[in-house]
């Protein structure tokens, strides 16, 4: 069986942020209710660095996060490793760039995909908005859809 | 005509910042700023929420030090709750903050100089932009870049141990905590699997110091004159005059090692400390209410903690903490690069104070939290990653927070990361007709020292570009760039 992990990160005390997060936690759900102990699950307010090394012991890893680009509802990509600098901050790293720390330190290469939901407000609240809930369960059940062709084809 | 020129925002600093530089016809550095856009509605928010929520909540206020909010903000709620002054808690309560705290301050040193500060070492501010990260680093010294992250790891482990759970963690609660450590998480971290353990920690610590050590060496004068330039220094220390971060007395030297606050009682901060607010700026500048704005600024973070600690509570620190002092002749250090050999040296104290916690058998004790007579208000100290770092808290009858307070560490260091701006431009840009990246690095360089939190934006996809502008002196743009 393929090692199968699926990382949400976002600040749940931001609004929307908090996407990513909840995506996971209703994955996580989901998958110990119909395949338990296929899917391990992970979340934190940012990715760094070390999470370059958590993702060398897996085969395919779904990254999930809040998105403020102009998506309709969810989009669903994959991760190439690249050591651009997407974001300013060092203090925070972008998929990719774990991916390629991944790559680059410890020799592995996971399959990596990027989940972005659509958010709309970012501030110093909990709780999601009613439009991020929608996509949120549009995103939730068509990953559950992937997952699912996924784990029968492994 | 005279030109600004502007960064927009520094890279590899949290948050947002822009760096504003004014030159005249003759291209010489005449006034620099460092803007920044902090957040400033948190205090707001937290009024009208019940006390004990106040922990939980702080951690909203940034993902990248959401535990130095978390303890601050616990420490400030013992006071109301009646668990005494800041050492009121039972041993098992106040070690297992403190393991909470070294874990967070371990992985945020090692954050900042392995994979932030390190590239510029290796290579150069003026090397290739291209190898001066962490990619480069890996590419020419691969095991001090794996290094990197496994102490990050081990730092990050320390913290969902003790807090609970990596996200809005729970471990410190009014009073104490709401879990001790059991046998099996201390042997996690105590007998990890190689590297995941205490004793490789200490060891890589060392080997850390000895790289930054071995390349001062060589750049003696290149480290010792950038951005250095005289301040006070302040921190908290241990009633003793050790180096202590989760509690003691308010300390600060000048630039000469003259106490200008000798121990002061830091529930009583507001007596002081001033925050001066200026038009151009989000961001207050704190000074010692007694010296005066113009001479009463100061530092916090490393450098200014070694600055007025008499000693190093743990013996491999304290041998390093000797040498460092000795630089200098005992006198305090003013040199902007040296924050990196402190917070090193306050590294391997961090990961000796963790293994020596970790072999304490107070932390698998049962009686977790204290309370007494409550009292309406709270302040709570530590010594944050980046300095020092105040909350203050009033309640009122139907225990609801009333009056919130935060000073943080970037905005203690917020006049002297403006001088190190200046000094930088003034040093790197001067006479220059053309700004080159290695330029414009300096003067990151020289904010990266402090290793700013620029208050945690929300960090959605899509939105972090870098920024450059040139304005003349109307305001008309000379030029601009964006880097993404």
């Amino acid at each position: 069986m393929k090692k199968i992990l699926v990382y949400g990160y976002g600040n749940p005390g931001r609004q929307d942020d908090g996407l990513g997060v909840s995506c996971v936690k209703m994955l996580k759900e989901w998958a110990e209710k119909n395949f338990p102990g296929t899917i391990d699950v992970d979340m934190n307010y940012q990715l760094n660095i070390e999470d370059a090394e958590k993702i060398s012991h897996y085969d395919k890893v779904i990254f999930a996060d809040a998105s403020c680009e102009n998506i309709h509802q969810f989009a669903y990509t994959t991760i190439k490793p690249s050591d651009a600098q997407l974001e300013f901050s060092m203090h925070a790293v972008a998929p990719a760039y774990v991916l390629y720390l991944c790559r680059s330190l410890f020799g592995k290469q996971p399959v990596s995909h990027l989940l972005h939901i659509r958010g709309y407000e970012w501030g110093m609240q909990e709780g999601l908005t009613e439009r991020a809930k929608e996509n949120l369960e549009v995103s939730f059940h068509a990953m559950t859809g992937l997952l699912t062709d996924y784990l029968s084809d492994n | 005509m005279s030109k600004k020129i502007t960064i927009e925002p520094v890279t590899r600093v949290e948050g947002h910042g822009k760096v504003t530089i004014q030159m005249d016809d003759n291209h010489q550095v005449i006034d620099s700023r460092l803007h920044i856009v902090e957040f400033r509605g948190f205090e707001r928010f937290v009024q009208g929420r019940p006390y004990w929520e106040a922990p939980v909540l702080v951690q909203r206020l940034c993902g990248i030090c959401p535990v130095s909010h978390h303890i601050a903000a616990a420490k400030a709620l013992d006071v109301i709750v009646g668990a005494g002054d800041g050492d009121g808690l039972t041993a098992v309560g106040e070690k297992m903050r403190r393991l909470m705290h070294y874990g967070q301050f371990f992985q945020s040193h090692v954050l900042h100089f392995f994979h932030l500060s390190s590239p510029d070492f290796l290579f150069g501010i003026d090397g290739d932009p291209a190898m001066r990260n962490i990619v480069g680093v890996a590419q020419v010294h691969k095991e001090l870049a794996v290094q990197g992250v496994m102490m990050r790891k081990f730092g990050q482990e320390v913290i969902r141990l003790t807090a609970g759970k990596k996200i809005h963690g729970t471990g410190a609660i009014p009073g104490g905590i709401n879990k001790n450590l059991s046998i099996a998480e201390r042997d996690e971290l105590l007998k990890g699997p190689d590297p995941l353990n205490a004793d490789k920690m200490i060891e890589w610590s060392l080997s850390a110091l000895e790289f930054f050590k071995n390349y001062h060496k060589q750049n003696h004068a290149k480290v010792d004159d950038f951005a250095s330039f005289p301040s006070n220094h302040l921190s908290m220390v241990r009633k003793d005059g050790a180096l202590d971060i989760y509690h003691g007395v308010l300390r600060a030297v000048d630039s000469e090692g003259n106490r200008i606050l000798d121990d002061v009682d830091y529930h009583e901060y507001y007596n002081y400390i001033e925050e001066e607010v200026k038009s151009w700026s989000y961001m207050k500048f704190p000074y010692l209410k007694h010296l005066g704005k113009e001479k009463g600024w100061y530092r916090v973070g490393p450098l200014a903690r070694l600055n007025t600690c008499d000693f190093i509570p743990s013996p491999l620190a304290q041998k390093e903490f000797e040498e460092y002092k000795a630089y200098t002749h005992g006198k305090p250090n003013n040199m902007s690069l040296h924050y990196h050999w402190a917070r090193l040296i306050e590294v391997l104290h961090a990961a000796e104070v963790i293994r020596d916690l970790l072999h304490d058998p107070d932390l698998q004790n049962e009686d977790l939290v204290v309370k007494g007579k409550k009292q309406k208000e709270g302040v709570g100290v530590i010594e944050a990653p980046r300095g020092t770092l105040f909350h203050h808290y009033k309640i009122d009858d139907n225990d609801l927070i009333t009056m919130a307070n935060l000073i943080v560490s970037t905005t203690n260091n917020n006049e002297p990361m403006n001088r190190a701006v200046e000094s930088t431009a003034r040093a790197f840009m001067n006479g220059q007709e053309t700004i080159t990246e290695p330029m414009m690095n300096a003067v990151e360089v020289a904010i990266r020292a402090y290793d700013p939190c620029l208050s945690c934006a929300t960090h959605a996809l899509g939105q972090m570009p870098l920024e450059m502008t040139i304005l003349g002196a109307s305001g008309r743009i000379l030029d601009h760039k964006m880097k993404d």
